[in-house]
């Protein structure tokens, strides 16, 4: 099997990558968007524990 | 302690009475959730006559006739019990096959013909490789060859 | 022994001792669930073979099935957590009900995704409104509705005791998801795996499935504490020991 072959999927590559795309997209960006919330929360804390201390 | 085994008493009851009452639902409107009408219904007259609505069951073996247009086609649906005349003119999806599964949307013409605007192909839940598919086939031919020699 | 006791539980109630075990816990089930996942596409793209009657679209498989496995396996769970908030009070378990929602709905939406890109090829149409895609897609409005719901509510306690309310009248779509395929005539096909049969397919296409099934699965657990990680963070920001922990640069 050659990779244009592979990548080619018969003839239903719109649908075959267009299903696993999709999914690696949503994955990611559903880690993406918990790990951004991680850093703006530990951020406003960190602040706010400064203002307290000054 | 007490509220608490309340609540759990409260939270268990509701849904067993949830579950009573969705059986109920469900059985009233059964047939609306059924998607297709079997060919062994549509000769019982359960199917709508002057209305459009969907036909199911398998296309029979052997009686896919094409026209010389490229486009109209003819087969039988079956059920193993009864069989409905389809006629339809377009495309058909890769998979429809004979002795496949298929649902087809549209109405009964005058003469007994179910001509049909829709054909859908529906696939069991059978996977393998082409190799074992071709391997079970020439069983069968066997089995069926002795099967009539003897 | 220490786990028969109701101190050993209530302990792991609290967010203050959930949230250091949490985040040790969230790097194995993220690492194994990436190497699953690894293993899982090898096996959905080089060892499963083409199939007989569909050819290469049938692949979609590997992740609509785990993906709609995971739909209906993380909204069960869920129900779990929501019933015992509600029923014990535990602020905790809210919060994981909470925190697993999201990830449902996106595997609700993944399934729902592929299962109409793999339509299309094998039955000809992206959507139909039978039994089994309805009550999927109901699942996913089911999901919606327990994010808003819990969104909308000011009060954590009122939030969590409406929203679990109604993840609980929902969980009656689960079995009629799953046997729609057997009580009503539907355009999808039955079911490849079940308990009381041998799959139907060959047993490297299962593998490739239960492979990806378990990353999913891994995937899920990983980020639904790492959410609830968050949430504890964001209702504790003022509490002594969040103050300690980031002190000590953790």
């Amino acid at each position: 099997m050659s990779v244009s072959e592979f990548f080619a999927m018969g003839g239903y590559a719109f649908f075959v990558w267009g299903s696993y795309g999709v999914t690696a997209a949503f994955i990611l960006i559903e880690l993406l968007l918990v790990m951004n919330k991680k850093r703006s929360l530990l951020h406003s804390i960190f602040r706010a524990a400064k203002l307290n201390r000054e | 302690m007490k509220q608490r085994h309340k609540r759990l008493a409260l939270v268990l009851g509701g849904v067993a009475a949830l579950t009573v009452v969705a059986t109920l639902i469900f059985n009233a409107v059964n047939s609306n959730m059924q998607f297709f009408f079997s060919p062994s219904q549509v000769v019982a007259k359960e199917a709508p006559v002057n209305a459009s609505f969907r036909l199911g069951g398998l296309v029979k073996e052997g009686s896919l006739e094409r026209e010389n247009d490229g486009l109209t086609v003819h087969f039988l649906v079956t059920d193993n019990a009864e069989d409905v005349q389809v006629t339809y003119v377009g495309i058909l999806p890769d998979l429809f096959r004979e002795g496949q599964g298929v649902v087809t949307q549209g109405a009964f013409n005058g003469e007994g013909n179910f001509v049909a605007s829709e054909v859908l192909a529906k696939h069991d839940e059978t996977y393998m490789p082409p190799e074992v598919a071709d391997a079970l086939e020439k069983v069968k031919q066997q089995q069926k060859a002795e099967g009539g020699t003897i | 022994m220490k786990i028969f006791t109701k101190a050993y539980w209530l302990q792991w109630s609290s967010p203050k001792t959930f949230y250091p075990t949490a985040g040790k816990m969230i790097p194995w089930f993220m690492i194994s669930g990436l190497i699953l996942t690894i293993i899982g596409l090898y096996y959905s793209f080089f060892v499963a073979p083409t199939d007989y009657q569909q050819g290469e679209s049938y692949r979609i498989m590997f992740i609509h099935v785990p993906a709609a496995w995971m739909s209906m396996w993380l909204y069960f769970v869920m129900c779990i957590y929501a019933s015992i908030g509600l029923i014990w009070r535990t602020r905790l378990s809210d919060m994981m009900a909470g925190a697993i929602a999201p990830t449902g709905a996106i595997f609700t939406f993944i399934a729902l995704w592929t299962g109409s890109l793999w339509g299309k090829p094998t039955w000809g149409t992206y959507w139909v409104w039978d039994a089994r895609l309805t009550s999927e897609l109901i699942l996913l409005f089911l999901y919606f509705g327990f994010i808003a719901l819990r969104a909308a509510i000011d009060d954590p306690q009122r939030a969590a005791r409406a929203s679990a309310l109604l993840a609980l009248v929902g969980v009656i779509n689960l079995p009629i998801i799953y046997f729609s395929v057997k009580w009503w005539n539907t355009l999808h096909q039955g079911a490849s795996i079940s308990i009381d049969s041998a799959p139907t397919m060959a047993a490297t296409m299962f593998t490739a499935m239960l492979l990806m099934t378990f990353a999913f699965w891994m995937y899920s657990i990983g980020i639904a504490l790492m959410r609830v990680r968050n949430e504890i963070l964001e209702k504790e920001k003022n509490a002594s020991w969040v103050q300690e922990l980031l002190r000590d640069g953790k």
